[in-house]
């Protein structure tokens, strides 16, 4: 992210990554411009230095550039939000903001994927749980308990993975 | 045929009308299928209503105020007023404490108790004459308007997000806070803070959020407006039922909305507020009020206090700005499409901070009680001096 904005144009880049006293950090650094996670819960400490005087210590000014609705938008889907200083050129708001949103992109991809992945594991572990539980339970083998699990499933119009949840709740209660 | 309205909401307990309005099937009734969107932020929150992502959204009532009145980032020159259908909750807000600032406040000597707006102001501002540092969620919020009210210019306000107001008061970036619930008790079960004021002590009767749309989407869709306003209207009178609350606090707690334990949640749905962790229970009244009172509608009156506080604070004009903060303050809609369900007050203003017990007015049909309406320090705002 950051070599791509670099070569965006001439642009300096820094990396906040810690959030607590983000707004003392910005006042000192004093950007021409911030990228910030839509959803940055900072971001509203950000909306408390728009308000702030002084053209010096206004360091962030508006919600990227009004002037390009289409733009905005575009940045919004991505979950990007940019504050610009005032009267910064828009072809360098505009390069900044390309480079950024096709970077977001792509982290994005990756990180629903890495999520989905999560996920799978995550019930894959359960499944395994609630065979155990099955077998030892009914003394049946491991096969047994996996078709046991999924004919519930189906007569019920349930997932599988909700079944075995189901499963280890119950058992962890009767213990 | 049921028809979707997208509404967005920040996880806070005083969302409650919105999810309750979903979950106990109040939208379903008026055949509405309302999506719910959480945001995280409430720049966040009020971009996705400038954008048209959602219809409507949970809001503070000073933002659609500052918005009329060009202040603050995403409106500001371009983008769209926003203006108010009703009004949500009533109070709700909690100042709190690092247990250092608790210690020295005692330290005083001064005697403050909970709910005694005058004697705490004096204990804080003696235990730290040199200065302080209050966090509050957004710098156009109500929390913002009551601290400026009742401590005045000599504190700091600075803008911490409401789930991050326990780690910044753990970690000293602020001393103190005013926030709403359920985080000021969160930060109470981690240990570090103390409450030591509702904000219903300093002004019994503060408008904390509404709900807003964009100017011209309610003129534009009236029957869907009429139809979201009356599905959470029903929500809040459901909220006003003693019997509901814990069942309430399921519903909030639930991942999708709050994802805060429900035993947290009841503290502010039943007024009992756990002050301390190792402390004992303190009973508030109206500490966050969803109905009763005339609680929903939207007093012109409200907007001008807002606005004249706000005027003053960003050097505006305190007059022009309260005209133009009750344009976006639409009780007209509000007569137009609760009729039917709601007893309206005869008039759509009033005189803030003139009510000191529950008052009988008049109103549309049979009469209307009105809450207790109290400035901490005795004053009144009367929104047409002219007249």
């Amino acid at each position: 992210m950051t070599d791509a904005l670099r070569q965006a144009g001439e642009t300096d880049v820094m990396v906040v990554r810690s959030d607590s006293r983000l707004a003392s950090r910005i006042a000192q650094m004093r950007p021409d411009m911030v990228l910030i996670d839509l959803a940055n819960p900072s971001r509203d400490t950000l909306e408390e230095l728009t308000l702030a005087s002084a053209p010096i210590d206004r360091p962030v000014a508006m919600f990227v550039d009004r002037s390009d609705p289409a733009l905005t938008r575009a940045a919004v889907e991505a979950g990007v939000s940019a504050y610009a200083v005032d009267g910064l050129r828009p072809d360098r708001i505009r390069a900044v903001l390309d480079a950024a949103l096709a970077r977001f992109h792509m982290f994005q991809k990756m990180r629903t994927e890495l999520e989905a992945t999560r996920a799978a594991l995550e019930q894959r572990k359960i499944i395994d749980r609630a065979k155990g539980v099955l077998m030892r339970a009914r003394g049946i083998t491991e096969d047994e308990a996996y078709a046991l699990m999924r004919r519930a499933a189906m007569e019920k119009g349930r997932k599988i993975a909700d079944v075995a949840a189901a499963i280890v709740t119950a058992s962890e209660l009767l213990q | 045929m049921m028809q979707v309205v997208d509404v967005g909401f920040m996880p806070l307990v005083d969302a409650a009308p919105l999810i309750v309005a979903r979950e106990m099937g109040f939208a379903a009734r008026e055949r509405l299928d309302l999506r719910l969107h959480r945001a995280a932020n409430w720049s966040m929150l009020r971009d996705l209503l400038d954008l048209g992502r959602v219809d409507a959204a949970h809001m503070l009532s000073p933002m659609p105020v500052a918005r009329a009145l060009g202040l603050g980032g995403g409106g500001g020159g371009g983008g769209p007023a926003v203006e108010t259908l009703m009004v949500l909750s009533m109070n709700g807000q909690v100042v709190g404490v690092s247990p250092l600032l608790a210690q020295d406040m005692q330290a005083t000597g001064l005697a403050f108790g909970f709910g005694d707006a005058s004697a705490t102001a004096q204990a804080l501002l003696a235990a730290r004459s040199a200065g302080l540092r209050i966090g509050v969620p957004f710098p156009f919020s109500m929390h913002a308007e009551l601290l400026n009210y009742w401590l005045g210019p000599q504190v700091t306000l600075t803008t911490v997000p409401p789930p991050d107001m326990a780690a910044a008061i753990g970690d000293g970036e602020i001393e103190a806070f005013c926030v709403g619930e359920p985080w000021g008790s969160k930060s109470v079960e981690m240990g570090v803070a103390q409450l030591i004021l509702p904000g219903s002590a300093i002004w019994s009767q503060a408008p904390e959020k509404v709900l807003a749309a964009r100017s011209g989407w309610a003129d534009d869709n009236p029957g869907l407006a009429g139809r979201l306003m009356r599905a959470v209207w029903r929500a809040a009178e459901w909220l006003a039922q003693d019997q509901n609350r814990h069942l309430a606090s399921e519903l909030l707690g639930a991942p999708d909305c709050l994802s805060v334990e429900p035993e947290i949640i009841d503290r502010a749905l039943t007024g009992r507020l756990l002050t301390q962790r190792r402390g004992t229970t303190i009973r508030s009244d109206a500490l966050l009020e969803f109905h009763d009172g005339a609680a929903n509608f939207p007093w012109r009156s409200q907007a001008a206090w807002i606005a004249t506080r706000m005027a003053r604070r960003f050097g505006l004009d305190p007059t022009a700005a309260a005209e133009t903060a009750q344009g976006v303050w639409r009780s007209d809609l509000y007569r137009q499409h609760l009729a039917e369900i709601a007893i309206l007050p005869a008039a759509s203003s009033k005189v803030e901070g003139a009510c000191p017990r529950p008052q009988t007015v008049g109103a549309t049909r049979s009469s209307l009680i009105l809450a207790r309406n109290r400035f901490f320090d005795g004053l009144v705002f009367d929104p047409s001096p002219e007249i």
